[in-house]
């Protein structure tokens, strides 16, 4: 027998077989996992309705396995997507929408009109500019499966707005028996006709979620652009897995265990700059922005000067410089439709002023007595909101109880309406994604209907509810910009909130992911692994 | 012992429906609204009334207490308000994890602290000895992040030997299972050995003064053997109690290590629905705490039996 150092040619042999297998195994391995992306998200999914909840991962949920009728492109323009062409009538009354060929959903039924009637109303009964829409409509009917025709009462321009609005509570289109299912009880089901499909079986509800691409679907040919265009899926399978401590998240990322997270905090972005590995993509450029609000229902700030008080005392950089510390992510903005928008305006902006404050706050007749800020600790980019705005407040006279609690605390506490010392509130902090705030209609802050139907703080003002109104009757853009900074100015003259400034948020990816997309929400199309 | 047995699991009864009282009106008079969670942030108070009359939550809590135990005696746990998942679904995902890691945990907390323990007392007053209490105290003192942070540097991060975080079932492969068990059980067992330690030393020294040990030693019996069979066994009972605290610990979660490791056991589905306000998951994991901590228990209890044949039940 030939043998080679002693070893027989036989055994030799079957060893490079062994290794050209497991080699070729390796490859085959390494090839697999170029098709598969895992996520890290800035939260866990648990809600997957996103008509129940305006929570942003159930929205970006929403992204990943539903269509829309319409999207928002980088330009703020509204384009077609599942919808193939539409029309609009001379007296600007009814619309009529024709849908594309080819759209089904993961079931395998075709995508009908009573699909995208159905759906339409359910997202109606729940988002604010779903219910203006809806207030304005005298029918929603089908013409055939594939047309359907919104009559409307009275002239309205934000019907295209509506329907291909980017973020919180996006219209997306369920199968009629999803859609069906009233609007205060989440769907029992995960059907849609969106570029990826949920693998049902895989779902850990706060642990992972796995998509895998949607053989069937048929993107546009229109290159992506924000929510709008193509949407080509380039991966086999997307996983999110919910790592909640950030630390192992961005040690995960960087040893190459996950290729992707939503929102690292700001803390990391040193830390992760110095790993060739990783790249940071600032994809949402229209970002975040922070918000104190003020309950309108007790004194002092049932008074319009204590609440200017509070708007003279504080300033935006010092909210930014103790909430994100970074002037790469961090930008000064008077407009409360957000820098960077149609709308953006500086009208009415307050520019801080100590003096002008006590004196204000003195006039106002404040008794001294403790007003209750709630501080939510375990939000990181919330929780340094409340110290600034305590520390500015106390300047000026203000006597501040700082109750800190964790954010689900605060969001059950918020809705309450009883007076402070009755469990209710004074002040409260949150944080918004810019693209829910663009518009006078989208922007619950500037909401003034009070006690009904108004959000919480629960603002009321006649005036302000007018300028709304007109805007979503106005059919030309130029003239709404021009209602929208009215509706600023008089939204900062009763200081209906204040905006404690834009930041950015970036996403940290391997360096080897390409084609993360721009806008406002977290897609996953268009994206490869090289 | 059948009597004994039939006594305690029939004590369970009135235990469990004691805690399960207990947790249900704690729950409600916590602040928190879970309809408001699910509804979001943008969400208007009408929506949020709507949703809390859907679930039931607008109820006096007599009501909803009573449609509660209800369900519980017809061994339905009710059903997550959040993700809307049966709840024994939601503990079943979780429970793998937990027991993987409560098992190699104490499995090697108790090989490596036992010995330690022993070796202790038996060299008592001794440099071995005063190491051993050293670290000891050094494995009580250190924060469970800081260790598992230290581990996930040097092992994880600089030599590259095992993945930073998350947990693959036995299913998927026993060396991807196990390479990411290392770590957590390392960190978590650190406590576990200073405790086991301190406790066989002790437990050990005071058998060690026994008349019965001299006799051992003057009849020529060998020191391992007079160690072992004599000392080590009849200081066994309260090493036992202490490993069976140890295993009722583990199984109700241990959240840090779990965050820091990112493995989905229990204790992060305890303090997720805690912070989503998700109040029957929340009664259904404690009621399952409850009922392990008096299984556990009684297995303690019968052990007894075996390492001190004088306890009869």
């Amino acid at each position: 027998m030939l043998r080679i150092f002693g070893t027989p040619l036989r055994t030799v042999g079957a060893f490079f077989v062994l290794a050209a297998s497991l080699l070729s195994l390796d490859e085959t391995a390494a090839a697999q996992d170029k098709k598969v992306l895992r996520v890290v998200m800035h939260s866990g999914l648990r809600i997957t309705d996103p008509i129940i909840t305006t929570a942003y991962i159930a929205r970006n949920h929403g992204y990943m396995i539903y269509d829309t009728l319409f999207a928002t492109d980088e330009n703020f323009d509204i384009k077609p997507q599942m919808v193939k062409d539409y029309s609009v009538s001379d007296d600007k009354l009814t619309y009529t929408f024709t849908l594309r060929d080819g759209l089904k959903f993961h079931d395998g039924a075709p995508a009908t009109s009573a699909d995208c009637i159905a759906s339409i109303q359910r997202w109606g009964k729940r988002d604010g500019m779903g219910q203006k829409l809806m207030d304005f409509t005298k029918e929603l009917t089908a013409v055939d499966d594939k047309t359907f025709k919104l009559v409307l009462k009275e002239p309205y321009g934000l019907v295209l707005a509506s329907l291909g609005k980017p973020s919180s509570n996006v219209p997306f289109i369920m199968p009629k028996r999803m859609a069906d299912t009233p609007a205060d009880k989440n769907v029992s089901e995960e059907i849609g006709s969106g570029p990826f499909r949920f693998v049902a079986a895989e779902f850990q509800p706060g642990l992972k979620v796995v998509y895998e691409k949607n053989p069937d679907y048929v993107p546009r040919t229109e290159p992506p652009s924000w929510m709008a265009g193509g949407k080509i899926v380039k991966l086999d399978r997307v996983e999110w897995i919910n790592i909640t401590d950030y630390q192992t998240a961005v040690n995960a990322l960087i040893n190459g265990e996950i290729d992707y997270i939503e929102q690292p905090p700001h803390d990391f972005i040193p830390v992760m700059k110095k790993s060739k590995d990783v790249q940071l993509v600032d994809y949402n450029k229209l970002g975040f922005s922070g918000m104190l609000r003020m309950n309108w229902l007790y004194p002092p700030f049932d008074n319009v000067k204590a609440r200017q008080a509070v708007m003279l005392a504080v300033n935006q950089q010092d909210y930014l410089d103790a909430q994100i510390g970074n002037p790469d992510y961090q930008m000064l903005c008077p407009a409360m439709f957000v820098c960077g928008t149609p709308n953006e305006t500086d009208a009415g902006a307050p520019k801080q002023n100590l003096e002008k404050a006590r004196e204000l706050l003195k006039e106002s007749g404040y008794d001294g007595k403790p007003i209750v800020m709630m501080q939510p600790t375990d939000l990181a980019i919330v929780a340094p909101l409340a110290p600034v705005t305590a520390q500015a407040l106390r300047a000026i006279g203000f006597n501040v109880d700082m109750q800190s609690m964790d954010w689900q605390t605060l969001v059950g506490r918020r809705a309450k309406m009883d007076p402070p010392a009755q469990g209710g509130w004074n002040i409260f902090h949150t944080t918004w994604v810019n693209a829910d705030m663009m518009n006078p209609l989208a922007n619950v802050g500037v909401n003034a209907r009070g006690k009904t139907g108004g959000w919480f703080g629960w603002p009321e003002d006649a005036q302000i509810e007018k300028l709304r109104d007109a805007y979503a009757r106005e059919l030309d853009p130029a003239k709404q910009k021009n209602i929208a900074a009215e509706v600023q100015k008089r939204a900062y003259e009763l200081v209906t909130y204040y905006p404690t400034g834009q930041y950015t948020s970036p996403i940290a990816a391997r360096a080897n992911v390409k084609g993360i997309l721009s806008g406002p929400a977290p897609v996953f199309w268009n994206i490869e692994k090289q | 012992m059948g009597r004994f047995l039939a006594g305690r699991v029939l004590a369970t009864i009135p235990v469990m429906g004691v805690v399960a009282t207990i947790v249900f009106l704690l729950l409600r008079l916590a602040p928190g609204d879970p309809a408001a969670i699910l509804a979001g942030d943008a969400a208007s108070p009408e929506h949020i009334a709507e949703i809390r009359a859907r679930l039931g939550l607008d109820q006096p809590i007599l009501v909803q207490f009573a449609e509660w135990i209800g369900r519980l005696l017809h061994g339905d746990l009710g059903t997550s308000i959040i993700s809307n998942q049966p709840v024994t679904t939601l503990i079943g995902q979780r429970l793998e994890p937990t027991l993987a890691l409560a098992t190699t945990t104490i499995l090697f907390a108790v090989i490596v602290a036992v010995p330690l323990g022993v070796l202790s007392a038996w060299r008592h007053g001794t440099w071995i000895d005063r190491g051993v209490m050293t670290l000891s105290v050094l494995g009580f003192s250190i924060p469970v992040f800081v260790l598992g942070y230290l581990w996930i540097f040097a092992v994880a991060m600089q030599l590259q030997w095992l993945p930073v975080q998350g947990y693959v079932s036995f299913r998927q492969g026993f060396w991807p299972f196990l390479e990411r068990l290392i770590l957590p059980t390392l960190t978590l067992s650190v406590i576990y050995i200073a405790l086991i330690a301190r406790i066989t030393r002790a437990s050990v020294l005071e058998v060690l003064g026994e008349d019965y040990i001299r006799t051992a030693h003057a009849k020529g019996v060998g020191e391992r053997a007079v160690l072992t069979h004599h000392a080590l066994r009849n200081a066994a009972v309260p090493i036992v109690s202490v490993i069976g605290i140890g295993i009722a610990l583990l199984i109700s979660g241990v959240v840090i290590t779990e965050s820091v490791f990112n493995l989905p056991g229990l204790g992060r589905l305890t303090v997720d629905a805690v912070l989503a306000r998700d109040y029957p998951v929340i009664q259904g994991v404690i009621l399952l705490f409850s009922a392990a901590y008096i299984l556990i228990n009684l297995a303690v209890d019968v052990s007894y039996t075996i390492f001190d044949p004088r306890i009869r039940y």
